[in-house]
């Protein structure tokens, strides 16, 4: 539909968050409102302390075509996961 | 009448305002034109919905004859309603209630801002916790009023048709009785005359940035607050809010 407000997809930094996360999308007029109705939708159970708002068409994303080019090389080489390593216990949580 | 007498009906005035228009507003709920909307107007009912509790529960320990936030706004007829007749009004369209919401949310925030000031420790709490909730009713509202006001030919047109239909109903918010006397003397609650000013320079920067005009006329509606004559719009809303525990006394969630 032409008229349509245009798509904006929110994130939230929770309470405890050390980062935004992405929660969903609304649309809104403009980023003001899409702040306000993120507040409305998304944070009306004391979910957040932070929010972004970036309108959707400004996202550049991957495309899933190229899921194999992208991800499959990193898959076999389990050697560039740090698991090979015994943690001396004196180190405690990693 | 009793300094607990006009306390009692400066709470009911408090309450009865954020009790109706709570709910008129819920009444968008699942009707607003988009879903972000919907749910914007369906938070700002629970808030006001949430205050009425705080107005009425006291309101009804003041008046002392043991009655409840809900027996209070359930078991009252028209007669006994004590909000200003801005707040009984049919909400019309997505505008106008917007509009009606500004109206109010304007005269709210300062009144709380007022409030939060009191003698009485219980009034102060209240409007400290509300007050919140509040400006950010008013920021909402007054950013929904100008992006209609300044917005397309329709809306424009819309949102002025709003206006010259409600502004006889703002003044009414602004009257003093003997009732507002004895609060000021009290040192409860402020004179309503006294907030007008404010309430005038606010309204004017927002309703001009949405390039709407303010009437001339200053003639006011009255009845509302103090009970003499409300619309006819009250009554339909008391059967829409009231009929379960009419039909129903005494049930429980």
């Amino acid at each position: 539909m032409k008229n349509e407000w245009p798509l904006w997809e929110i994130f939230i930094r929770g309470q405890h968050g050390m980062s935004h996360r992405h929660v969903g999308s609304l649309h809104a007029p403009d980023a003001e409102m899409a702040i306000k109705n993120a507040r409305d939708v998304y944070t009306r159970r004391n979910e957040g302390v932070s929010i972004w708002v970036v309108e959707a068409n400004h996202i550049s994303a991957s495309s899933p075509s190229d899921k194999g080019p992208l991800y499959e090389p990193s898959e076999s080489k389990v050697y560039r996961h740090p698991t090979f390593f015994d943690i001396p216990e004196e180190v405690g949580a990693m | 009448m009793t300094r607990e007498e006009a306390f009692t009906q400066f709470l009911l005035r408090m309450g009865d305002n954020t009790l109706i228009l709570g709910h008129r507003v819920s009444e968008w709920c699942g009707h607003a034109p988009v879903l972000e909307e919907d749910i914007a107007l369906a938070n700002t009912a629970l808030d006001l919905i949430g205050q009425t509790q705080m107005w009425l529960g006291l309101a009804g320990e003041v008046q002392g004859e043991g009655k409840s936030a809900d027996d209070l706004a359930f078991l009252r007829d028209a007669w006994d309603f004590r909000n200003v007749l801005l707040c009984e009004v049919p909400n019309g369209d997505f505008g106008r209630t917007l509009m009606r919401q500004f109206l109010f949310d304007a005269w709210h925030s300062i009144q709380l801002g007022r409030l939060m000031k009191s003698s009485d420790e219980r009034v102060a709490a209240i409007a400290e916790k509300a007050s919140k909730e509040v400006a950010y009713h008013l920021e909402r509202s007054a950013d929904t009023v100008v992006g209609l006001g300044d917005g397309t030919e329709e809306s424009r047109r819309r949102m002025q048709e709003a206006l010259d239909y409600l502004w006889p109903y703002v003044g009414e918010m602004f009257q003093s009785d003997d009732v507002d006397a004895e609060m000021v003397k009290a040192g409860i609650a402020p004179d309503p005359a006294s907030l007008r000013e404010e309430y005038d320079a606010l309204i004017s920067r927002i309703l001009g940035d949405a390039t709407l005009t303010i009437p001339e006329s200053r003639f006011a509606h009255k009845g509302g607050r103090t009970g003499a004559m409300h619309t006819e719009h009250l009554g339909h809303l008391l059967t829409q809010m009231q009929w379960l525990q009419r039909a129903y006394p005494g049930a429980k969630w």
